[in-house]
């Protein structure tokens, strides 16, 4: 596996997300600058990971989604290699219409940093291959945006093409997400945003590790590919 | 030249910020507001070679407004 985290001004959550890929895979991955116009060769995972990128000025990721590496980010998604974008980078990939929808201020108001349960709706993605169908697992969120909104019709047409992987289960749904949808994928399924943080579970430290599986089963996939 | 940009949601999409706003009007004993939404105003100064309202709906149509959510409209001062 090649990762590369993408790193704006005010992302702050790439060290979390690099010691979660280490974790799994034993290697390092590239911080990327967004300022860089191309990815390093090869890379087969791009990672958004969360923060404030650009003090979330104008719409939270609105930025981020216009900054030079991001063309390329656009073009390797494209070719089909697997994105995460997490909390900041969920915002910066519908910003950037590499997923539909938008995350809006939470209904409540405030910034939500808390542990919510997140139901597994369709393990028939690279990112979910390891979790069971209809599991429900911890995670944290950290977020003031995460609202997940789209018009009825994109939400059905999400529904009906499987692409809500992750929702708040069991009434914590923390933001008033439409449909309590936590994460979605593009129609090919190699691009996943979602606002709860996986990589803050995955260790006994961290007081669990139900994100484990997410990654485990993303570097496996791709060490298969790649062998 | 200048324009000024009004970025506002789009009906239906839920505003969270004017009802709060709303709220607020209330417990300070406004009574009758029976909506608010809050939208944000953005003013552009263009140079006089660049300035055309074609340029500036490109603007809002590539980052100023993201029209999942918002709708937009120019005026040219």
């Amino acid at each position: 596996m090649k990762a590369a985290i993408i790193q704006f001004p005010g992302t702050n959550r790439e060290g979390d997300m690099a010691a979660a890929l280490r974790l799994v895979s034993g290697r390092d991955a590239d911080i990327v600058w967004h300022g860089e116009t191309s990815l390093p060769a090869g890379v087969d995972l791009i990672v958004l990971p969360g923060g404030f990128s650009f003090g979330d000025y104008l719409r939270s990721g609105a930025i981020a989604a216009h900054s030079p590496v991001m063309r390329d980010v656009a073009k390797r998604a494209e070719d089909g290699v697997m994105v995460l974008g997490v909390c900041n980078g969920f915002q910066a990939l519908c910003e950037a219409g590499l997923l539909p929808g938008a995350l809006m201020r939470n209904a409540s108001l405030k910034f939500v940093c808390r542990e919510v349960k997140l139901k597994v709706t369709n393990t028939a993605t690279p990112f979910t291959s390891l979790y069971r169908s209809g599991q429900v697992i911890r995670c944290p969120v950290a977020h003031a945006d995460g609202n997940y909104f789209a018009d009825a019709e994109t939400l059905d047409q999400l529904e009906a093409e499987d692409r809500v992987v992750f929702r708040y289960a069991d009434g914590t749904n923390p933001n008033g997400s439409q449909r309590d949808i936590a994460g979605i994928t593009n129609e090919r399924r190699n691009v996943l945003g979602m606002m709860p943080h996986p990589e803050d579970l995955v260790e006994a430290a961290h007081g669990g590790d139900d994100g484990l599986a997410l990654f485990k089963g993303l570097v496996e996939g791709l060490q298969e590919k790649a062998a | 030249m200048k324009a000024r940009i009004f970025v506002t949601l789009k009906d239906g999409v839920l505003d969270p910020q004017g009802q709060a706003i709303q709220g607020a009007l209330g417990a300070l004993g406004f009574s009758g507001v029976e909506s608010v939404r809050q939208g944000k105003v953005i003013d552009i100064e263009l140079a006089p070679e660049d300035a055309s309202e074609k340029r500036i709906r490109e603007m809002c149509e590539t980052l100023l407004a993201n029209t999942v959510i918002e709708n937009y409209r120019i005026e040219m001062l």
